[in-house]
């Protein structure tokens, strides 16, 4: 059989770097990315950061929440440089070091909020902005939908993630 | 889904951002992405360079003025929304923001962006229109101000010179007492409107309708006016014959054709509907002037 010819593919892109410097999860980076390279892609290409899910890249999933500068954004619709200068939290700074869940985490898991899990980090990164606010939440059903009406989950049906809100607000004391 | 190749300035100042757009007919203002980013990754847009305006000195903030609420060109979505003068001043303009997407999506967006991407379906272009504000665009020859209805001019295309920066929103407050709503037709919260409508009116004491404004989107290819039904609910009660006479003659303004999202038939009913629900709810919300 004929092998394919080897496609001609750069070692490295010849897109132009800029140098950033930002914090994620605590840690100050310094790295030179390519100036399309989205945020979502840099945490989880560059720094290894793969809890931050990738779904639609057009920003309607959700999957790819993550704090910035203490906001939850789309890291899908945010570019690395945009980051530059900004503080980042993504899913793996949630759970502490020995490995106990945060209450948003463990509400989800009482719950079963979560099947594949696919759209989860996005969701707890959301809620736990939302949480951390100053602001009063709005824990009646509609307003609970509303927290959560720009994640997508395509397994559970969101009645136990409305559940695991709930529950993550008494764990915390949120009313 | 990953954006073409551009360049990319992150200038500090006003001046340097215009000089920089200026230089190339290709470039795109990025302020908060949200509109932009999408049909970059999409490649239905393809700026050769992105001049990002988040650095750049004097370009944020809210500010309550006498008659008018005045947006900085950086200011995000949720800062309006969340702004306490502007939830005691501006309730109209709370109650759209909840329709603009998610809360996510507002913490990054800004309603200078919105207004200049335009989408014939978004609620903040709607508002300034029926507000009747205005947007400072400031370019290599100085600044200009440019009314609302002169600013939205097809789909996705303002009259904004590609050399201009719009550097400021401005809403006018309503006069005391005067009633307010909005609310919008979609497949999902937090969706682009199907049809969204927004009104705002006074009335004397005999109980007539005064200044009422409506405006729509989702049903053109830019915000519109109401005007016809605007006249023929002036001077009326707004009683129910009122108001089926003014969705009949907003029929005709539904220039939207038939698309995957709805028809034209079905934005047709659902304005008119909403023409019923929005404008009671604005007239059950005004205030009669204390007597002199």
């Amino acid at each position: 059989m004929k092998r394919m010819a080897k496609p001609s593919i750069p070692e490295r892109s010849s897109d132009p770097r800029i140098d950033v410097s930002l914090t994620v999860n605590g840690e100050t980076i310094h790295r030179a990315v390519s100036v399309r390279m989205l945020l979502s892609d840099f945490l989880r290409h560059e720094l290894g950061l793969t809890g931050t899910h990738v779904g639609c890249e057009h920003g309607v999933c959700g999957c790819c929440t993550v704090l910035i500068d203490g906001k939850a954004g789309r890291s899908c619709l945010t570019l690395a440089v945009q980051a530059n200068g900004t503080e980042i939290r993504t899913i793996e700074s949630v759970a502490e070091a020995d490995g106990t869940l945060h209450p948003i985490q463990q509400a989800f898991k009482e719950c079963h909020a979560l099947q594949c899990g696919y759209c989860t980090p996005g969701m707890v990164m959301n809620i736990l902005a939302r949480f951390e606010e100053p602001y009063p939440l709005d824990l009646s059903d509609a307003g609970v939908r509303d927290m959560l009406s720009g994640n997508l989950c395509r397994c559970t049906g969101y009645i136990n993630i409305i559940a695991a809100v709930r529950r993550a607000a008494e764990l915390l004391g949120r009313t | 889904m990953k954006p073409s190749l551009f360049g990319y300035r992150a200038p500090t100042t006003l001046d340097d951002a215009i000089k920089i757009l200026a230089s190339d007919a290709d470039a795109a203002v990025l302020a908060g992405g949200q509109s932009l980013l999408p049909a970059m990754n999409f490649r239905a847009a393809n700026p050769t360079l992105l001049v990002d305006i988040q650095h750049v000195d004097g370009l944020r903030g809210v500010t309550v003025e006498d008659h008018r609420i005045a947006v900085r060109a950086m200011t995000r979505h949720r800062e309006l929304e969340l702004h306490p003068e502007v939830q005691r001043t501006h309730p109209l303009i709370a109650e759209a923001m909840a329709h603009v997407a998610h809360v996510p999506i507002r913490n990054r967006g800004t309603v200078v962006g919105s207004l200049c991407h335009a989408d014939p379906s978004a609620e903040m272009p709607l508002i300034l229109v029926l507000l009747g504000g205005t947007v400072i665009a400031q370019g290599p020859l100085g600044a200009r101000e440019i009314a609302a209805e002169d600013f939205f001019q097809s789909f996705l295309t303002t009259t904004r010179r590609p050399d201009e920066i719009i550097v400021e929103a401005r809403f006018p407050l309503l006069p005391p007492g005067a009633g307010w709503a909005f609310d919008e037709v979609t497949r999902r919260h937090g969706d682009y409107a199907l049809v969204g409508l927004g009104c705002t009116l006074s009335v004397d004491g005999q109980g007539r309708a005064k200044n009422l404004r409506l405006a729509a989107c989702g049903i053109a290819d830019r915000p519109v006016r109401l005007k016809a039904a605007e006249a023929i609910l002036t001077g009326t009660t707004l009683q129910s014959g009122d108001l089926n006479a003014a969705a009949a003659a907003s029929t005709a303004a539904v220039t939207q054709s038939d698309e995957a999202n709805a028809s034209a038939s079905y934005r047709r009913r659902a304005l008119t509907a909403l023409i019923h629900r929005i404008v009671a709810k604005a007239a059950a919300r005004t205030r009669p002037r204390m007597v002199q």
